[in-house]
């Protein structure tokens, strides 16, 4: 009834073109980000802030990146979390080492960096595919996990192999609270987001999707593999060294290698492949589901517990947490494979017929 | 899939999660509350598990004697799994609690590093009795930080002091090699500075071996030490590492005799698995080992859990781990008893006010014997400028059934400890940009 665009006449290739071409799409999705800057400032507490919706932003900018990779070129990647990494400790190392370096340009290094080392890691790419590629790129991940837990120049030659940032600023805003940590990241994230919207409506993101769908076919029409791959790394490893330098500056304030680990790489693929491949929505989705859903049940659960007269130990939480969340991985994948962004989807189409479905 | 259904499960879901954002903060001001970060699964579970039961088992054996002249404690527990991102997310939930958490214990030394950044800003002390950033024993600059009775450059130390006594003086040290089998992560990591510090004032070697998280996978490691035949090794492990490098030691023939661990390598469950293996295998104790015959324990069975409020099973108390959590939990509540000293006995104590707490603990062998704690430990004297307040640690040693105290006490060397707390800590202050605190600072 409300969302329907019969009568809706575009008179020009731009208004064909753009982004959202539906406005009550536009009108929405405006609404959320207008809402996310300047409502959720005054509506939540600082554990929501700091626990939930600070990693929420990071992980869904990584998710991002991975998607990018894994969703658009349909290169499976295990080595995300070690692009996280680099662009942490790459965003370290400017901010420490170049006197005068302002914070969001070491970021932005950082995710340099790591798009050309992503670049690097990417060559594997051009010979072999599927599995054997995720292989290869398992290798980006144990190699910067050992690099930085053993190359101390990296750490500026911290005893315990862990580094810390302080002061953040921003020209002359200090992110010190909570709300600015949040805002600052969700502005990179509008920004970045936008632009890999724009990249994948665009020529480039076309390319990604002929080589995802078929290579052969995708370079007798004329489709670099070359340029399309490593294209594909550079951009996909950039969106995620940015995340890994905010995971580090901005969310845990001081990191080991650990903080970006092989597991870290799984929950980012997991993101993308529960979340949606091939969607930019689906990347906000799967992190939203992986980051929110396990403190969502580990709070949950004592007070169903508490419901039934039961006190629930916390040991009994954290195991039931992780059926619970595997039972629902697996649901998920099972009545939806393509993904939490598909199920949006039908729900949309849905939502144009009613109140009379067919 | 159906969408109605899919609707009300969103539905039901978000009023779960309202219900739960919006538990009410019941505040009286006569209750302390203090929140537990603790590892009951995971990898690290058999460790983490006792020590979280001695902990809470002793703030329900304060409650049962009356509590802090009259203030309850209470206390809620959270399951960190030994991950920074989930310690962090445990820390967020539970400081604005119940009138706000006195004083955060993290257990572990990848949350430490994480909460030192956070803790200035919520004014609430991180306590890291015995473990920690060793640096942060500098009071002046790491100002609510509080590595009670002990850091690891300490344990270190008593280590190096040890084996020098067994070798007959420093100086037989000199041409002696000495390998560190340790946990790749920043709790491994930090006694390598003093270890490389001694080895350049007495002339042995160190050998560094990593061992990577979880710490099964060992075989490379004891190969090298079988070919490089250190004189002793040092394992700074954790959890299932510790069993592993024992058997391996036992595989690779090297003497358990000549293995020294550090406390958290040293408790019932690394060893209980290899038995007899294990036997002549030696950790640090940072003052206690295991004590099923001091008073406290006899008061913790008696006044706990003979009324089936005992946390966790019966046979554990007493335990190396599970004393580690009751003297863990003890300063803290002594810390709030030196707080209400100054801020009112029977009151609500602050994060900020705990902090002169915890700066002002004094404990002589009067007090630890009225506790329950005679022989136990050594007499605890905090202060602005050192947070640490006892540097005593004992040796023991396995003998395949219980540990045993093999070793005088020892005293971590302040000659070679201090100079590097201040570089480390100046070090700190300068990128930090911290203004130290003058002795002037400290009396406010």
């Amino acid at each position: 009834m409300f969302y329907r665009e019969n009568g809706q006449f575009k008179t020009s290739y731009q208004a064909d073109q753009q982004i959202f071409p539906i406005p009550q799409d536009r009108w929405v999705i405006l609404g959320i980000v207008a809402f996310a800057f300047f409502g959720i400032p005054l509506l939540v507490d600082e554990y929501l802030f700091r626990a939930i919706l600070i990693p929420f932003l990071i992980l869904s900018l990584a998710a991002l990146g991975v998607n990018i990779l894994v969703g658009y070129c349909g290169q499976i990647t295990l080595g995300a979390g070690a692009f996280m990494a680099v662009g942490a400790y790459a965003a370290y190392n400017f901010l420490i080492r170049v006197s005068g370096m302002p914070m969001l340009g070491a970021i932005l290094l950082g995710g340099i960096t790591a798009a050309l080392v992503g670049i690097v890691f990417g060559i594997p790419s051009l010979r072999v595919r599927g599995l054997y590629l995720a292989v290869a790129t398992l290798a980006a991940q144990f190699f910067w996990d050992w690099a930085f837990l053993r190359v101390k120049w990296f750490t500026n030659d911290a005893s315990s192999g862990s580094v810390s940032v302080a002061n953040l600023q921003l020209f002359n805003w200090s992110i010190e609270s909570p709300t600015d940590k949040y805002l600052f990241c969700l502005g990179i994230l509008v920004v970045l987001g936008l632009m890999a919207k724009n990249l994948v409506r665009g020529s480039i993101g076309r390319q990604w999707m002929a080589i995802r769908d078929m290579d052969v076919a995708a370079t007798v029409i004329g489709i670099r593999p070359l340029y399309a791959k490593l294209s594909a790394f550079a951009v996909s490893s950039f969106y995620v060294g940015v995340a890994g330098g905010l995971w580090g500056f901005v969310h845990l304030g001081s990191w080991e290698p650990a903080a970006f680990s092989i597991d870290r790489s799984f929950q980012l693929l997991f993101m993308v492949i529960i979340g949606g491949m091939g969607s930019i929505v689906g990347s906000f989705f799967g992190a939203a589901f992986i980051v929110i859903l396990p403190i969502f049940l580990n709070q949950m659960l004592p007070l169903v517990g508490g419901l039934f007269g039961l006190e629930v130990s916390i040991a009994l939480v954290s195991h039931v947490e992780i059926m619970i969340f595997g039972a629902l991985i697996i649901f998920f994948l099972i009545v939806e494979p393509h993904g939490i962004a598909r199920l949006w989807s039908t729900a949309r189409e849905k939502l144009r017929l009613w109140p009379f479905p067919h | 899939m159906n969408l109605r259904k899919l609707a009300v499960a969103a539905s039901v879901a978000a009023i779960g999660l309202s219900a739960a954002l919006t538990t009410p903060a019941a505040f009286a001001a006569e209750e302390q509350f203090f929140p537990v970060l603790a590892y009951r699964t995971g990898a690290y579970a058999p460790n983490g598990a006792p020590w979280a039961n001695g902990f809470v088992d002793y703030m329900k054996l304060t409650n049962a004697r009356g509590g802090v002249n009259g203030v309850k404690l209470i206390w809620e527990e959270c399951e960190t799994g030994y991950a920074t991102d989930r310690g962090v997310e445990c820390y967020e939930r539970l400081k604005g609690k119940h009138g706000g958490a006195t004083a955060v214990q993290p257990l572990s030394t990848g949350i430490t590093f994480a909460l030192t950044e956070k803790a200035p800003g919520d004014k609430i002390p991180v306590i890291t009795a015995g473990y920690g950033r060793s640096e942060s024993q500098n009071g002046a600059v790491f100002g609510w930080n509080f590595p009670l009775v002990g850091t690891y450059w300490m344990g270190a130390d008593v280590l190096v002091q040890h084996i020098a006594k067994k070798e007959g003086g420093f100086d037989k040290l000199k041409g002696k090699k000495v390998a560190l089998v340790y946990h790749d992560s920043p709790y491994g990591k930090e006694p390598i500075a003093l270890l490389q510090e001694r080895a350049k004032m007495h002339g042995f070697e160190v050998q560094l071996l990593p061992v990577a998280h979880p710490g099964v996978e060992q075989k490379a490691t004891w190969l090298q030490i079988r070919q490089s035949k250190p004189d002793y090794v040092f394992l700074w492990g954790w959890g299932v590492m510790n069993s592993t490098s024992i058997k391996e030691a036992q595989a690779t023939g090297y003497p358990r005799e000549k293995m020294y661990g550090v406390w958290w390598s040293g408790a019932e469950p690394d060893v209980k698995d290899v038995g007899d293996g294990a036997k002549g295998y030696n950790a640090l104790a940072m003052q206690h080992g295991a004590e099923p015959n001091a008073k406290v324990i006899k008061d913790v069975l008696s006044l706990v859990h003979a009324k089936g409020q005992g946390t966790g099973p019966k046979e554990e108390v007493g335990q190396v781990l599970y004393m580690r959590g009751l003297i863990s939990a003890m300063l803290q509540v002594e810390g709030v008893r030196a707080a209400q000293g100054r801020y009112g006995k029977g009151k609500h104590i602050t994060g900020e006010q705990m902090r002169w707490g915890l700066e002002n603990i004094s404990l002589d062998q009067k007090a630890l014997d009225a506790l329950g704690f005679a022989g136990v430990m050594r007499p605890v004297q905090t202060s602005c400028l050192d947070h640490m307040g006892s540097a005593w640690a004992r040796i023991h040693t396995w003998d395949g059934k219980k540990w045993n105290f093999s070793s005088d006490w020892y005293q971590g060397d302040e000659k070679v400890l201090r100079p590097m707390v201040m570089l480390a800590s100046s070090k700190y202050a300068e990128e930090k940009k911290i203004k130290p605190r003058t002795p002037e600072d400290c009396k406010k």
